[in-house]
């Protein structure tokens, strides 16, 4: 009876996630008219963007595309159900990254120049992503004697005082998946002479649309995990928020950096960072 | 109608992405339509993004005169975007051929080689002019549901 309560809450969580991305991403949009002064689109324009792909033409010219946006969206969803059930993090993360590979194989699926160089650049930023998240996973179990969410919750004193370094990889994390400048090298929105819409490109219409809401569970999913961080009263909400909103800041002041950069420095410093953090927390 | 296809319409009259091609202009027009994305006119509060890929367009801006040589460029585009899909002809060249009608290697207007539902005149047109024939354009969505 418990497993099927349990069950059922962390199915629930679905619909929420799904308007909290949308609206998550209405937030971005709004606030990145209004660093360049502009009025920019009402809250609710990712909802209509999505709406509009759902409802337009199917046009796939390789079978892998209509697969991967089905089973990105998939692996993503159920990520965020067994997180929401508390479940393990190693298993989460394994989860969520099935998603991830399927996207690039779809991209990786066409003879589009642009698919091409983009699948590959989103490879490192996967790399860049699940490495620092396990180590993540990995200060979890150090401070709480096991991988499960649940440990998290109910300490005395939030993870943050304990995982401060790993914090910073956090955001750095953060950064790349959400596609943000200075690290948007692989599907954004702006850099279309060079990339047009990256691994997105061929995409199309109702496939281009699961992508998009993958894509927000993604960013929850990844928001979730940072509440870890401070899984006590509001800090649940506002440390997550306040990384989100300056990953968003950021993304609005920096220029765009070439991937042997983020790789070298951006994720280097960040490893190094988490290193350090694990083997305090060990010694 | 029910509900859904409502919904629907809606969506697509809120969310048009566009794609700009210049089929051979002086550059003016075009200096136009990226001025209607600056924040003086701020198009994307009528949620428009511009997009560089046919595939992802709901919109396709057209400026200048179609030629010998882009006339195919600009067939494989119109038919690279997934339906529903609306064309808007902006400027006298892409109405008509403009100033350079007269040209031998010119054919004329935008028109010429695909259905264009939307025609913005001017020589550049305005942007203003440019933003009435955006949201014209999305009317047209309702017209061909
Ligand atoms: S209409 Fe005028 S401004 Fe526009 S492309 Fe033609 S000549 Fe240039």
């Amino acid at each position: 009876m418990e497993v099927m309560l349990t069950a059922g809450l962390s199915l629930a969580t679905l619909p929420v996630a799904i308007l909290l991305g949308g609206l998550l991403s209405g937030i971005d949009r709004r606030l990145t008219a209004r660093l360049q002064s502009r009025q920019g689109p009402p809250l609710s324009q990712p909802f209509f963007d999505v709406l509009k792909l759902l409802a337009k033409e199917r046009v796939v010219t390789n079978p892998w595309q209509a697969f991967a946006p089905v089973t990105a969206l998939g692996s993503a969803a159920l990520a965020l159900v067994l997180f929401a059930a508390q479940g393990d993090l190693l298993v989460i993360l394994f989860v969520h990254l099935v998603g991830g590979v399927f996207l690039v194989l779809g991209a990786l699926a066409s003879g589009s120049p642009y698919s091409q160089i983009a699948g590959q650049r989103e490879l490192w930023q996967m790399f860049c992503c699940e490495t620092l998240l396990f180590l993540i996973a990995g200060g979890l179990y150090l401070s709480t004697g096991s991988f499960r969410v649940s440990g998290a919750t109910g300490l005395p004193a939030p993870l943050l005082f304990r995982l401060p370094l790993l914090f910073a990889a956090f955001v750095f994390a953060l950064t790349v998946k959400m596609r943000k400048s200075p690290f948007d090298l692989a599907g954004c929105q702006h850099a279309h002479q060079e990339l047009v819409r990256g691994v997105y490109t061929e995409y199309v219409g109702p496939h281009l649309g699961l992508l998009e809401i993958a894509h927000w569970l993604e960013v929850v999913l990844y928001l979730a995990v940072g509440s870890l961080f401070w899984a006590t009263g509001w800090g649940m909400v506002l440390l997550p928020l306040a990384a989100f909103l300056a990953v968003i800041v950021l993304d609005n002041i920096a220029a765009r950096l070439t991937w042997r950069w983020m790789l070298g420095r951006g994720w280097g410093v960040a490893f190094v960072l988490a290193a350090v953090n694990l083997f305090w927390l060990k010694g | 109608m029910g509900f859904v296809a409502r919904l629907i319409g809606k969506a697509r009259r809120s969310s048009p992405w566009l794609l700009h091609f210049d089929c051979g202009s002086c550059n003016g027009c075009d200096i136009e339509i990226l001025a209607c994305l600056t924040p003086v006119y701020d198009l994307e509060r009528f949620g428009v993004v511009n997009v560089g890929n046919p595939k992802h367009a709901d919109i396709l801006l057209v400026t200048g005169t179609v030629n010998q040589r882009n006339r195919q460029v600009l067939a494989v585009l119109f038919e690279q975007m997934a339906k529903p899909g609306v064309v808007v002809a902006i400027g006298a060249c892409a109405l008509s051929g403009g100033v350079f009608r007269e040209a031998p290697n010119v054919l004329g207007g935008v028109d010429r080689v695909i259905p264009v539902d939307v025609y913005v005149p001017g020589c550049p047109a305005r942007p203003e002019a440019i933003i009435d024939g955006v949201l014209l354009a999305l009317e047209k969505f309702r017209e061909k549901e």
